[in-house]
């Protein structure tokens, strides 16, 4: 528990506590502002769309938040000094090495995939659709004010992106990950010496028993084929579900290339959970932790 | 004070304002108006955009917190040089010599790290109000891409104490490079299109095989004037549109509901 105080009270990991706070806190107001908001003919702030000068109406407010912010600041600045540790070398690794905190979710990620896809694929897929969102979200309602109840499902996905992935990722990377990466829990010290006993399997050894490689260690292509045929099949839900729903009234509206690049990334993102759940759940019931769904010579997911 | 009142009258005084301070709707008005920096602000706006329950200041404040970085940033340059022989030196003697200089360095960091917070904080608020909706998509995208400029800025930001934190974060985050779809050397299918440790996207980053001095100095010329100028460009960008997208967004009016 010591060991798990020094960690949370690193200068540098304040503002993981403070995003958690702050993820928290602004959840809760936005939440109470949505219902009752929700509850209402019209939202709160369509009855205060009367004009007020800015100034002084706003530039004060701007004025006060910008004394708070300067002395928060130099409070903490002149009470907390930024960490500076011994001069680099490059033949002394660190045990853990991580990233600066707001990369820790997706170093986390690299427990699950490969660094091409937790490093750079999913990186990228976050930031396109990031950009996305307008042009994808067709639904008119909820421009401008909280509610949830006009646009639940767009919250529901971006408040588990942002608060579930995102947030809580970098708090396990960065408060549970100790030496060699190996998980532990707060109440635990990070022993260096700790040697975690992983047999990893593919998914076909472990549903099937199919070898993922021959006995010449070139790849079983039976494994390569039921590989393909999951991941391929996982992403195949998006056309099945387009060919059953497509006369309705939503899909009509949606058209097919925004409903292809909206169910590219929902099963993206759920793929990230499923694999996460792959590498977690087998060891609760004993068994080995999955480390591919689909091994070929090229890649591996 | 009678001497104030003749200042008032005198030419100097009026050409630099070229208002009285007397509390007139009018007054009001061009106080935003004749000032540079106040009119990236509209006369008026409506009453819930002066409510920080609505609109959290997350914005105002990362641009805020943008100004403290630019300023101890520039002070910070004056004793910091980005080599490997004398940056970690530079950085101890700021530490304990120079005036002020850890509360500079402090305040770089501090500002920097709640940057990235309140960047993501505003994003999440403007999702929950639905303000990427039309007409505002395309400023969405903009904040993106800002977004994306604060993280690099940050990381860039990380390496330049060249201390173990600052050259071990660096290595961790730059080694995703080299898993880079056909760019990177040990990416799927990047060393069929014959990638190297010595010539694929990571190489480019680093200016070398590992971080080292020349990583150190493109670190720091892309922390000091090539993101700042991106990002202080995007900013130009972004705030324009807030303006000309139809100021902060709100409910159309009360006859749509």
């Amino acid at each position: 528990m010591q060991q798990f105080l020094e960690i949370i009270s690193k200068p540098d990991n304040i503002p993981i506590i403070l995003l958690l706070v702050g993820a928290i806190f602004f959840s809760w107001l936005a939440w109470t502002k949505a219902r009752r908001n929700d509850a209402l003919e019209v939202p709160v702030e369509a009855a205060l769309d009367d004009k007020v000068q800015v100034w002084p109406y706003l530039v004060r407010v701007e004025f006060l938040a910008t004394i708070a912010v300067m002395a928060i600041l130099v409070f903490w600045s002149v009470f907390l000094d930024a960490p500076l540790e011994e001069a680099a070398n490059r033949a002394l690794t660190p045990n853990p090495s991580k990233a600066p905190w707001y990369f820790l979710g997706l170093q986390e990620l690299l427990v699950y995939f490969d660094p091409w896809i937790a490093g750079v694929v999913l990186p990228t897929l976050i930031i396109v659709g990031l950009m996305a969102i307008p042009y994808v979200d067709i639904n008119p309602r909820g421009n401008g004010y909280y509610t949830f109840k006009e646009r639940k499902f767009s919250i529901l996905v971006f408040s588990f992106g942002f608060l579930v992935l995102w947030v809580s990722l970098i708090v396990l990377g960065t408060f549970m990950r100790g030496p060699g990466w190996n998980f532990f829990w707060p109440w635990e010290r990070w022993d260096p010496h700790y040697v975690a006993v992983l047999t990893n399997v593919d998914l076909s050894e472990l549903l099937f028993n199919i070898p993922t490689r021959l006995p010449d260690n070139s790849i079983n292509p039976v494994a390569m084929l039921f590989g393909a045929v999951v991941v391929l099949g996982y992403y195949s839900i998006g056309p099945v579900y387009w060919m059953m729903k497509r006369k309705d009234d939503l899909m009509q509206k949606l058209g097919l290339v925004r409903y292809a690049i909206v169910s590219f990334l929902l099963l993206t993102m759920g793929g990230v959970v499923i694999k996460i759940i792959l590498r977690l759940a087998p060891m609760a019931f004993g068994l080995n932790p999955v480390k591919y769904v689909w091994v070929t010579p090229w890649f591996n997911i | 004070m009678a001497l104030m009142e003749k200042f008032r009258k005198t030419e100097f005084y009026k050409s630099i304002f070229r208002h009285s301070y007397q509390d007139t709707q009018r007054n009001r008005a061009l106080q935003i108006v004749d000032n540079v920096f106040l009119h990236l602000h509209p006369v008026r706006v409506p009453r819930h955009a002066t409510n920080i329950g609505f609109t959290w200041g997350m914005g105002g404040i990362t641009f805020l917190l943008f100004l403290v970085l630019t300023i101890t940033g520039v002070i910070l340059m004056f004793y910091y040089r980005p080599t490997a022989q004398y940056a970690y030196e530079d950085m101890k003697y700021l530490m304990n010599d120079v005036p002020f200089g850890p509360l500079m360095r402090n305040m770089h960091r501090w500002a920097a790290h709640a940057m990235v917070l309140t960047v993501m904080l505003h994003m999440f608020r403007v999702f929950l109000t639905g303000s990427y909706k039309p007409p505002r998509q395309f400023n969405w995208v903009v904040g993106v891409i800002l977004l994306v400029l604060t993280l690099l800025l940050s990381f860039s930001g990380y390496l330049l104490p060249w201390d173990q934190l600052a050259i071990w974060a660096v290595t961790v985050g730059t080694n995703m490079a080299r898993a880079t779809p056909l760019l990177g050397h040990e990416g799927p299918f990047g060393p069929e299109l014959g990638m190297r440790i010595n010539n694929d996207v990571r190489f480019v980053l680093l200016g070398g095989t590992e971080v080292g001095p020349p990583t150190l100095l493109r670190f720091y010329v892309g922390h000091c004037i090539f993101l700042p100028l991106i990002a202080v460009i995007f900013m130009a960008v972004h705030f324009w549109r807030v303006r000309k997208d139809g100021g902060i967004s709100g409910p159309e009016s009360k006859k749509n509901f």
